[in-house]
């Protein structure tokens, strides 16, 4: 079998692997090849018909497709290559890349390799929840998908378990279509999703939000009948006693969402257990050499702008490891107290860093601090804190005291 | 007057399918109903997917004797049908002295069976088989398999097909009569059937069609079992099944360890006597036992690798408060039945014993009358070619001769088009989400058709020409659409 060589192969032509292509296009790269399973360019956008995208990267409120076809147009203008329905079904430490279409099955050698899969959703098996396996049960992109692209009418009485982004517009997109959202339940004692959702999805229409709730039962023998619902403890561990039915003939599931890394633990990525996402450097370089990732693949964002940013910054240190190679990052980012994750989790120390991080829960007036050697390197005052929100926090190499590891945590005051 | 079919089979399960392929070897004309939409819908397709040795069954009971039997055959089964099946050998573990008592007797109740190979084993006979499993010893069965419950079924039923075996689903039996001619007349749902013959391989239902055949004597208790599915991820780490001492009093096996032949784990049963005989529930407090008992053997159990969790139902002759197995019946009453072969209670080793069953209706059908050898027979029935299972190479030229096998539409498991088609339009294809996934695995991965499974409706609706509304994920009534957003 033929190997072709490329110079970068893109795995997914969502927002992350679009910008990532023209940004290396725009720095002097060329042989550049974007794969992509779907028929489209564009990624999971293209069922996001809701606008409020783009108001970081571009200064004004898009739609999911208008906001992803600014950079397939973009690309196009570039002329970088993409093939589409073409799957990537393996990929090697040494970033041999083997993809399937109906044209056939082709085998790349890239000298760097770009991840951008994205994320798919947690179901119901993942959360166990018992009872009966009726129809009408749907992860909320899976709903999405069947009313906004498929034209399909998923039910007329609908429950959304958790509070995700996806679920509230989805909450939204289905009283908008003459279905009746009967709740929201969230297991959290706090909404998972962003403020402005549960403004604009719930609160405008008048669906509730329940919190420190969950579904512990699901009834129906065909189509689903009802759920039954209770009150959890802090232990998150539903309160006997305290169960309640609703009838209703959906269920839709927004409770997280899971880096795809199926094809990254193939060609050994190491990945970060608390984002599910691969272990890397400031340069998005994961523990593979010429292997990087960014946006959801990477760790789950809230805001798609961040992830075309992030995608942008990653073609910046891709084109240098192209041309004069990158320095070896050796100063691990361990994080404490209330702090969830950090992206990157290794830092050179050679330049000034940002880090990426979400907290474990909502927090007011409280200090991110970064200490190195039992010393605090520096300290920063935020407002508000909410799991929902992706957060930065700036390290000038210059604050640096030592080769050894830094650690990023949180201090109420 | 409708022409009489020679036998009517009622039921679409293992051993439906099983009987109708066995009694097409002859010349008759068979048909079989089946209340569900599609076939292998109830026991067949929920269960720990084991080919048993035979030792956990009483001597001398036919549970024993199929058992046996059909383990020692199922190699040449398997070749002719193109049943994907392993033989991985189980441990039976024991940790304390009354459990090494247990184990004994299990070999010695084995060896009586006939089993060959059984064995008391040490833990360093554990260690060089599967070092992660618990246990301070076992029993070894070499004999025992592993293998795909529904590619059984769907392969004795699509060779039962290709050999004249009308199959009718949705056609649930609501009434027998026997007419002064002698001909059985068969009220189903979708439609009346005439036959000489009746077959009883209704399961869950056989003591209802027993009873329609004017045998009263049997009545079924519905005994739950319910199971995880956990991730391939752990696919290295439990390369065979692992199962407790069995406390029969139950009426099970206790909870086991069983891998897949896909790399998954299944963690169950669990044994619980319900009211209700379709109730497929799975409960809170069970699931949290399976976990709680599988750790016993296997201590990696965590909520992160779990991908679905789902119960099937014994149809046990034994009551609660009995417990233990109950033997197979099958037999003939020609004084309130003549021409009938009734089948009721068949429970685990049911599986197993399929083709032996099969072949004690034959002779049973035997002793009445003469059955004449069908020349046309054709024994063998391949699948269709899996694409993940292939070189590179192969792959290539699978895409070359079929470009439907270059798009890839369940990512998880890398089940292409063409294998998704071939679900849908092979012999008896499916017309129901959950069928496609049966046969083909699409959607059986980790998310579980988040990406997958729009294709799929899709194409159901196309190839079949069903209506949005009239679509049905798996069982009747389990509509997925109530129409379409906006009229175009």
């Amino acid at each position: 079998m033929k190997t072709i060589h490329k110079q970068v192969i893109i795995i997914g032509g969502g927002p992350g692997g679009l910008a990532a292509a023209a940004e290396l296009k725009k720095s002097g790269i060329d042989g550049i090849l974007i794969l992509e399973r779907e028929h489209w360019l564009g990624g999971i956008l293209r069922q996001c018909i809701h606008d409020g995208f783009g108001l970081t990267r571009f200064g004004e409120t898009l739609s999911g497709p208008e906001y992803a076809q600014r950079f397939i147009d973009q690309a196009e203008a570039l002329g970088i290559e993409a093939a589409t329905d073409t799957t990537v079904i393996s990929l090697s430490q040494d970033r041999i890349v083997t993809a399937v279409s109906k044209n056939g099955l082709v085998r790349y050698q890239a000298d760097a390799v770009i991840l951008t899969m994205g994320c798919r959703e947690r179901t119901r098996g993942a959360l166990s929840i018992p009872g009966e396996r009726p129809s009408g049960v749907f992860t909320a992109g899976v709903a999405q998908a069947y009313m906004n692209l498929k034209n399909k009418m998923i039910g007329r009485r609908a429950v959304i378990l958790g509070s995700g982004d996806i679920g509230m517009i989805m909450a939204r997109r289905l009283t908008l279509e003459g279905a009746k959202v009967e709740a929201v339940f969230e297991i959290q004692p706090y909404a998972s999703g962003l403020p402005r959702n549960i403004e604009q999805c719930l609160n405008d229409y008048g669906i509730p939000l329940y919190l420190s709730h969950t579904v512990t039962r699901i009834k129906g023998a065909g189509r689903l009948e009802a759920v039954e619902v209770s009150r959890v403890d802090e232990h998150l561990k539903p309160i006997p006693g305290t169960e309640q039915e609703y009838p209703c003939d959906t269920l839709i599931l927004s409770v997280g969402l899971i880096p795809e890394n199926e094809l990254s633990l193939m060609a050994g990525v190491q990945l970060d257990p608390r984002t599910k996402g691969a272990v890397v450097d400031e340069f998005y370089q994961t523990t593979v050499p010429g292997i990087f990732a960014a946006g959801n693949v990477l760790h789950v964002h809230d805001l798609v702008d961040f992830v075309s940013l992030e995608a942008e910054r990653l073609a910046k240190s891709v084109a240098a490891f192209l041309t004069d190679g990158l320095p070896a990052a050796g100063i691990q980012v361990e994080t404490g107290g209330l702090i969830g994750y950090t992206v990157p989790q290794k830092i050179t120390g050679k330049q000034d860093a940002v880090l990426f991080f979400r907290p474990r829960k909502p927090m007011r007036d409280c200090y991110v601090e970064i200490r190195q050697d039992e010393t605090c390197l520096l300290r920063k005052k935020y407002p508000r804190l909410l799991p929902a929100q992706m957060e930065t926090i700036s390290l000038p190499a210059g604050k640096l005291i030592s080769d050894s590891h830094i650690k990023v945590v949180t201090s109420l005051e | 007057m409708t022409q009489a079919y020679d036998v009517l089979i009622v039921g679409a399960g293992v051993i439906g399918c099983t009987v109708a392929r066995e009694l097409s070897r002859y010349r008759l004309s068979i048909c079989v109903a089946e209340k569900g939409p599609d076939i292998c819908m109830e026991t067949s397709n929920r269960n720990s997917a084991v080919l048993h040795a035979g030792f956990n069954n009483r001597p001398g009971s036919l549970m024993a004797k199929f058992c046996a039997e059909g383990n020692r055959t199922f190699d040449q089964v398997a070749a002719e049908l193109d049943i994907p099946f392993k033989r991985t050998g189980k441990l039976v573990v024991g940790f304390t002295p009354e459990d090494m008592e247990a184990l004994r007797g299990l070999k010695e109740q084995g060896e009586k069976n006939g089993i060959e190979g059984l064995e008391i084993v040490g833990r360093d006979f554990i260690d060089r088989k599967a070092p992660l499993i618990k246990g301070n010893f076992a029993m070894w069965s070499p004999t025992t398999a592993i293998l795909s419950p529904f590619q059984f079924t769907y392969g004795m039923a699509e060779n039962a097909a290709e050999n004249g075996v009308q199959f009718f689903c949705g056609s649930e039996v609501t009434g027998i009569f026997l007419e002064p001619d002698g001909i059985y007349t068969v009220v189903t749902k979708s439609g009346t059937f005439r036959s000489r013959w009746i077959i009883n391989c209704a399961g869950l239902g056989s003591d209802v069609i027993s009873s329609m055949l004017g045998i009263h004597d049997y009545t079924l208790y519905p005994c739950r079992g319910e199971y995880y599915i956990l991730d391939k991820k752990l696919k290295e780490m439990l390369p065979l099944p692992a199962y407790p001492v069995p406390n029969y009093r139950t009426g099970g096996l206790g909870i086991h360890l069983t891998p897949t032949l896909d790399g998954n784990i299944m963690v169950g049963p669990s044994t619980e006597y319900i009211d209700e005989r379709g109730d497929y529930s799975t409960t809170r407090r069970i699931l949290d036992l399976l976990i709680e008992d599988g750790s016993r053997i296997f201590p990696y159990l965590k909520q992160e690798y779990f991908i679905r969790s789902f119960a099937g139902i014994r149809p046990k002759l034994s009551p609660r408060g009995v417990g233990g197995y109950h033997d197979f019946v099958i037999e003939r009453r020609d004084d309130t039945a003549p021409r009938a072969v009734n089948l009721v209670g068949i429970e685990s080793p049911g599986l197993t014993s399929a083709v032996p069953i099969a072949h004690e209706v034959i002779r049973l059908i035997k002793e009445a009358e003469d059955l004449e050898e069908n020349p046309g027979f054709n024994p063998i029935r391949r699948r269709f070619p899996s694409f993940r299972d292939k070189s590179p190479e192969e792959q290539a030229r699978l895409i070359r001769e079929n470009p439907d096998y270059g798009e890839i539409i369940c990512r998880c498991e890398t089940i292409t088009r063409a294998e998704v088609l071939q679900a849908i339009r092979g012999p008896l294809g499916a017309r129901t989400v959950t069928g496609v996934k049966y046969r083909c695995r699409a959607m059986m991965g980790r998310c579980q058709g988040g990406y997958c499974q729009t294709r799929i409706t899709e194409l159901l609706m196309q190839e079949k020409g069903i209506r949005p509304e009239d679509l049905i994920y798996e069982r009747q009534g389990s509509y997925i659409f109530t129409g379409e957003v906006r009229k175009k």
